[in-house]
């Protein structure tokens, strides 16, 4: 009768195991379909939050054969994964990062993919009167938020999002600090929430904003379209002598595939409630 | 309020839309908890008995270690197993970043001296009576373990569900190990994180709904036999 007890557990074990393994065999049945390979493409959460790689990916899927894994991360996080080769494809957006990435030799080249642009989000009282003396000019927004002060909620987690926001600062030769410079470390969806809850002001990508626009009740745009707020995207493959492990031929394979002018149209026909999100090609 | 009613709204349209992708995140997390746990058990139990009977020097040190890797952050067995495993680590060339495996691994660590623990635990308490008692009926050692296994169940069972609703709930390492890759290495946490991410409110309740229904089953069935067990003993 004891040993029923310990039969009984250890079947339940593994009949549990091999049926959720059947259950998730989807993926085993993928990873197969990647006949060519599979390649670590890291992005930004914004290209995937937006649910744009889930609409274009599949056609480079069966086009190439060749599996992709998207890691999304800040912008950051992804030029790090690159630089140690643990990426084998970039898709990120903050310039500078890049064009250092390309210059230290980690990629070859970078090539413009598509932009899409930041807003600056406040109270819809605006006590920093940005909506009224700023106009489409970021420098300026920033400058009366930080003359009040009201309160500023920054990423602080060196995304592609809160290194735009450090360059509009220095642009306004302000170094923020202080109990209204609220540094969250998280993603975009998360920045947003603490905005709406202590109703201050912050730079978000328009993509996910409108994505979450609903349950912003406290929060409108007080300044956009400015040429300091462009979003441009970047894509680079990582240069395959950083180790012997990386797919260079798949790398390269999707730089041709993202920049040709099927997908670059692919990208133009994406859309979230009837609005695009991206445009295609370089940002003027 | 309304995020609260439009989740549970949204986890029985999630159940019953029969959406292959849920399914498989469902599955998926099932399978990574569920071998992690076995593993640990088969690692755990059988030293958790050896160090709890045994006195030894130093028993105390150990002990003190053993409950101090009981509390261990995910995260940062996230990011050691992370380390190991990745293109420039140590275990690179066996590409085992970003898959089921690696959240495999780092659960185990996670998970097994959660495991060792209790047992330890449970061994110190009570193992050397039972070890008595055996070694006077004339037990070798594999009769002293069996007998030992079978004393010590409730504490086993407890050890295993602790085990594994650390294991199935946890985030911060699979995140790291496993990238959250859609279709391959999503789970039921990264997934509730990610749509948190993204303001998707109701769509989170409703996968920690089906979290928590997971649980509670796996918890009956697991009770279920243990206590069956112990009816049976007193007959």
């Amino acid at each position: 009768m004891k040993k029923k007890w310990s039969v009984l557990v250890i079947m339940l074990f593994v009949g549990a195991i091999v049926l959720s393994a059947a259950a998730c065999s989807p993926a085993e049945k993928k990873q197969e379909a990647g006949s060519n390979g599979e390649i670590i493409l890291a992005t930004t959460t914004s290209t995937q939050d937006s649910g744009l790689l889930d609409y274009i990916l599949p056609d480079f899927e069966s086009q190439t054969g060749i599996a992709v894994k998207v890691v999304a991360v800040g912008t950051g996080k992804a030029i790090e994964m690159g630089k140690n080769g643990e990426a084998d494809v970039l898709l990120v957006h903050a310039r500078a990062q890049e064009d250092q990435f390309v210059a230290d030799g980690y990629a070859t080249e970078r090539f413009d993919v598509m932009y899409n642009d930041f807003v600056v989000l406040g109270p819809k009282d605006d006590p920093a009167k940005v909506k009224t003396t700023a106009g489409n000019d970021a420098v300026k927004a920033f400058t009366a938020i930080a003359a009040v002060p009201s309160t500023f909620v920054s990423r602080d987690d060196a995304s592609g999002t809160n290194t735009k926001e450090l360059a509009i600062w220095k642009a306004a030769s302000i170094t923020p600090e202080g109990d209204w410079y609220v540094r969250t470390g998280t993603g975009m969806g998360d920045t947003l929430t603490v905005t709406n809850e202590k109703l201050g002001y912050t730079l978000a990508d328009r993509a996910t904003y409108s994505n979450m626009k609903e349950t912003m009740s406290g929060l409108e745009i007080v300044c956009e379209g400015g040429a300091l707020l462009l979003n441009p995207y970047g894509v680079m493959a990582v240069s395959p002598t950083i180790n012997d492990q990386i797919n260079g031929e798949g790398a390269q394979a999707f730089v041709d595939w993202i920049i040709s002018e099927d997908t670059q149209k692919l990208i133009g026909s994406y859309k979230i409630n009837g609005d695009q999100q991206f445009t295609p090609g370089t940002a003027k | 309020m309304q995020y609260i009613l439009d989740g549970f709204v949204e986890a029985f349209y999630l159940i019953f839309s029969f959406d292959p992708e849920i399914f498989q995140i469902v599955g998926l997390s099932l399978f990574v908890s569920l071998t992690s746990t076995l593993i640990s058990t088969v690692i755990g139990v059988p030293l958790g008995i050896l160090l709890g009977i045994n006195n030894f020097r130093g028993k105390r040190t150990v002990s003190r270690f053993l409950y101090t890797f009981m509390s261990f952050p995910p995260v940062i067995i996230g990011l050691f197993t992370a380390l190991f495993l990745a293109r420039s680590g140590p275990l690179g060339q066996f590409r085992l970043m970003y898959t089921p495996t690696a959240m495999i691994i780092a659960q185990m660590v996670l998970v097994t001296p959660i495991i060792m623990g209790i047992v330890f635990n449970h061994a110190s308490n009570s193992g050397y009576d039972v070890v008595q008692t055996g070694k006077t009926l004339g037990a070798n050692r594999i009769n002293i373990l069996t007998l030992l296994i079978l004393e010590l169940k409730g504490g086993i069972m407890i050890a295993l569900v602790t085990g594994f609703g650390r294991a199935i709930s946890e985030v911060g390492a699979v995140m790291i190990v496993g990238g959250n890759i859609k279709g391959f290495t999503r789970v039921m946490t990264t997934f509730i994180a990610m749509n948190n991410n993204m303001g998707q409110y109701s769509v989170s309740i409703a996968m920690g709904i089906i979290l928590m229904t997971i649980s509670f089953l796996t918890n009956s069935i697991l009770y279920h036999f243990s206590e069956g067990a112990k009816y049976e003993d007193r007959d």
